[in-house]
């Protein structure tokens, strides 16, 4: 057999088996146990889906598999748990893992050293692995010369990129969690579709933890559903067996954890005020007369970098700073949602971003009226915090980048502190997004969907107008997802303002309101040219509506 | 965009082919030589043939001056300074009032300028032809230094790039807040203090999550291969060998024209 043969996928890799027996693992420094009492086979090859409610325990199981727990001295273990009849430690690196973060998964500057790491790690000699490299960039379907640099890849591309180098290792056993949670629709069929063509050429077997059971169901052999080890009793395996067994079974259990079970919409509060209710001319009319508007954008071009531009005037004429979205004209009025679309990169998140008051504007014009400016001017960058937190709200992608103290409870009366009000509305937000037992946690130590509860509740203590979410639902459980449309329909219906950047097309249709679609290289999309749906729902004359002015996007859309 | 450090397309100009190893020893005789003595002749012809190396490391005037715009206006001051407080030797150049400048304390200050320059130089001129990753193969498979500081501190660099885009972030999220509405100066302190503590906090999470990454990825476990062999060729040896020439000339050109002042003795 010639050494290309010899290395070829499929040949290399023998699928490995997972065997746990009564096994239980306590990390050091805390009270419950992680897992407790886990018995379970894989067999070689197998495809298995792990569900289960947050602190069940299944990124510990995934970590113990790929044996990097072990550097955690203190913490305790019971009963056996073995990869191909061995101590997972022993073998690590012949199991490959991938997570959640993108950015984690990139150790290296080029995507070619990159995938060669791993590889590296295992002492396969110089000339094997860089066939085995470009074998497995073909696999995943990235088609860049080797010395490209890993900064330049998107979300979806660094997670190709990290299962590539997991490739080149070739495991026969296959660990992901949650690999798909941070990523754009595209990005998630192209992560998935990736890891198929993997398991088709390896055989390798494969264990995923995701929320969204869609993405998996028709791919996985089996689906497990671990039960949380902290109740006092069980843990272990709820319920094991072929996808359409458990999902008939334990669709009741499952939906109630917040699993999103294929088919499953949560049911949501809907608007009072739906689409259709309120004949057009009065919206219209009170547009004309702007006694509703809150903020009202003209040409306006937005960038990351515009803080920087705004500091050297002289420079930035020297160098001038690109716009991220331009030629944007759109009007906020009070009480109404608009959803900012688009694919990745068009620059839907810096509009936000502008719009919230947080970057200058690049170009153009962006005013906010009397009815939210009340008395602070009308450039909302230039208003003082205090100034803005009860005027415009913006909620972050990422909760921990708006955590402020150590104290859940500090993390709500800040807001209100800052503006010398009382804390009445803390104690109503911590009932209502189910806070209260957390008060004296650190926000740091939350579930994800927990963090983001908090972070909605932070912006809302200090009551504004018109609030800005970024991406709200991402990476959210179902609960999670359906207290957050019910809070915002709720919000809406009581006369706040809600901009929405999101891919989520059923969060973006129950907020009802308008669509503001942006294209890949940023510029708003006319609304003759959109979708009929999308401008069916543009026209509807919601109690106030955002919309581009016609006449002004036929001039500056796409050349 | 995330600004990388270490991103960008691999330099094509010659000495970035060189070992990193050979460019650093390079460097460091002439480095030593020129810490030897303080005299223009040796900062001079020191600084001559570092000007015409520069095209080799593919530096053009504008970068350099864009890189290295720090070290001449330290040299500047440092210069400026030797000559104000240098002994007053030879004829009365300037007497103004305080200042006072002679033949004798102007020459103390060039010589200190470009010295000052002249030692600075190769260090630029290493770090602008060297990749990080070049830096990293040739520590760990020549110098034999142990990988796992090496590689983790390699990939502890890629991280710094994401931390400017990261405190850019965090600081509009904390304005969202409304954090640092506090006025004044301690206000000002106060919420930047909070925000350096957050970066660290995330800088820290980051950094946990890459080392799992790493560790699954065998990471440490054992003996390792390199895809990227670091060697030594003759383009290597010419670099040192021009370095060792040059520190010749340096010395030989200063105690020629007597002007070899050494530091010690």
């Amino acid at each position: 057999m010639s050494p290309y043969d010899e290395d070829k996928f499929g040949q290399g890799t023998r699928p490995a088996a997972v065997c746990a027996k009564g096994w239980g693992w306590q990390h050091s420094g805390r009270a419950a146990r992680a897992v407790h009492d886990l018995d379970l086979n894989i067999a070689p090859g197998e495809r298995v889906l792990l569900l289960g409610p947050s602190g069940a325990g299944k990124s510990t199981l995934l970590h113990a598999l790929a044996g990097v727990l072990g550097a955690d001295q203190d913490a305790a273990e019971s009963g056996s748990l073995t990869v191909d009849g061995e101590n997972p430690a022993v073998r690590r690196g012949s199991a490959g893992l991938m997570q959640q973060d993108p950015e984690a998964q990139v150790v290296l500057s080029r995507i070619g050293d990159d995938v060669a790491f791993g590889a590296e790690n295992l002492a396969v000699p110089r000339d094997k692995i860089w066939r085995r490299v470009g074998n497995a960039l073909d696999a995943v379907g990235l088609d860049f010369p080797l010395d490209h640099p890993t900064s330049a890849l998107s979300g979806g591309q660094k997670q190709r990129l990290g299962l590539a180098g997991i490739l080149a290792m070739q495991p026969g056993l296959l660990l992901l969690d949650e690999p798909t949670a941070n990523l754009d629709p595209a990005g998630v069929l192209e992560v998935r579709d990736a890891v198929l063509r993997m398991l088709e050429r390896t055989g390798a077997t494969m264990v995923v933890v995701e929320h969204r059971v869609a993405v998996w169901v028709d791919v996985v052999d089996r689906i497990v559903v671990l039960a949380p080890a902290d109740r006092g009793q069980g843990g272990g395996v709820l319920i094991d067996g072929s996808p359409e067994h458990v999902l008939r079974q334990a669709r009741r259990m499952l939906t109630d954890a917040g699993v999103w079970v294929p088919g499953y919409i949560p049911i949501t509060r809907r608007r009072k005020d739906a689409p259709g209710s309120r004949p057009a001319s009065q919206s219209a009319s009170r547009n004309r007369t702007g006694a509703d508007v809150l903020l009202d954008a003209d040409q306006l071009a937005v960038s990351r970098r515009a803080m920087n531009a705004h500091k050297r005037r002289g420079a930035a004429r020297r160098h001038p700073v690109a716009a991220m979205a331009s030629g944007i004209d759109l009007t906020v009025s009070a009480g109404a949602a608009l959803s900012i679309t688009g694919p990745n990169g068009a620059g839907k998140s810096t509009l936000a971003l502008t719009l919230g008051g947080l970057l200058p504007p690049l170009d153009g014009r962006l005013r906010a009226a009397d009815a939210l400016s009340r008395g602070a001017g009308p450039e909302p960058h230039r208003w003082k915090g205090g100034d803005l937190i009860q005027r415009i709200g913006t909620v972050f992608q990422e909760p921990e980048h708006q955590f402020v103290t150590g104290r859940v409870l500090d993390e709500l009366n800040f807001g209100p502190k800052l503006l010398g009000r009382g804390f009445e509305r803390v104690d109503e937000l911590l009932e209502r997004l189910r806070l209260t037992h957390l008060a004296e946690a650190n926000p740091y130590t939350l579930s994800g969907g927990e963090k983001r509860r908090l972070s909605v509740a932070t912006v809302l203590a200090a009551n504004p107008s018109l609030l800005v979410l970024d991406e709200p639902t991402f990476g959210q459980d179902a609960n999670t997802w359906a207290e957050l449309v019910d809070l915002l329909t709720e919000l809406l219906d009581a006369g706040t303002s809600v901009i929405s950047v999101s891919h989520d097309e059923e969060f973006t249709q129950l907020l009802g309101g308008t669509r503001f679609p942006i294209t890949a290289a940023g510029r708003p999309i006319p609304q003759e040219t959109q979708p009929a749906a999308a401008h069916r729902e543009a026209a509807q004359p919601v109690a106030a509506h955002f919309a581009a002015a016609q006449a002004r996007a036929e001039v500056s859309g796409e050349h | 965009m995330s600004i990388d450090v270490m991103a960008g397309p691999r330099s094509t100009a010659v000495l970035a082919r060189a070992n990193p190893l050979a460019k650093l020893a390079a460097a460091l005789v002439l480095t030593i030589v020129l810490l030897l003595s303080v005299d223009w002749a040796s900062a001079t012809v020191a600084l001559v043939f570092e000007l015409a190396v520069l095209p080799l490391a593919g530096l053009s005037a504008r970068n350099l001056l864009l890189r290295g715009w720090p070290i001449l206006a330290a040299a500047l001051v440092g210069g400026y300074g030797s000559a104000l407080l240098a002994p007053k030797t030879g004829a009365v150049l300037l007497n103004w009032g305080p200042l006072l400048f002679t033949e004798g304390s102007l020459q103390s200050g060039v010589a200190i300028m470009l010295r000052g320059i002249a030692i600075a130089l190769p260090g630029v001129i290493v770090l602008a032809s060297t990749d990080p990753t070049d830096l990293a193969d040739a520590l760990a498979q020549k110098m034999k230094l142990p990988h796992r500081f090496v590689l983790g501190a390699l990939a502890a660099l890629r991280l710094v790039g994401l931390l400017v885009e990261e405190w850019q972030t965090l600081g509009m999220a904390r304005r969202a807040r409304g954090v640092g509405s506090g006025s004044g100066f301690v206000g000002r302190f106060k919420a930047s203090l909070g925000q350096a503590l957050a970066l660290l906090v995330q800088a820290i999470r980051r950094a946990s999550r890459l080392a799992v990454s790493m560790e699954a990825k065998g990471f440490g476990a054992g003996p390792r291969s390199w895809a990227r062999e670091s060697t030594f060729g003759p383009l290597d040896a010419w670099v040192v060998a021009v370095a060792v020439l040059t520190a010749g000339a340096v010395v030989g050109a200063a105690v020629g024209l007597g002007t070899w002042n050494p530091v010690f003795g």
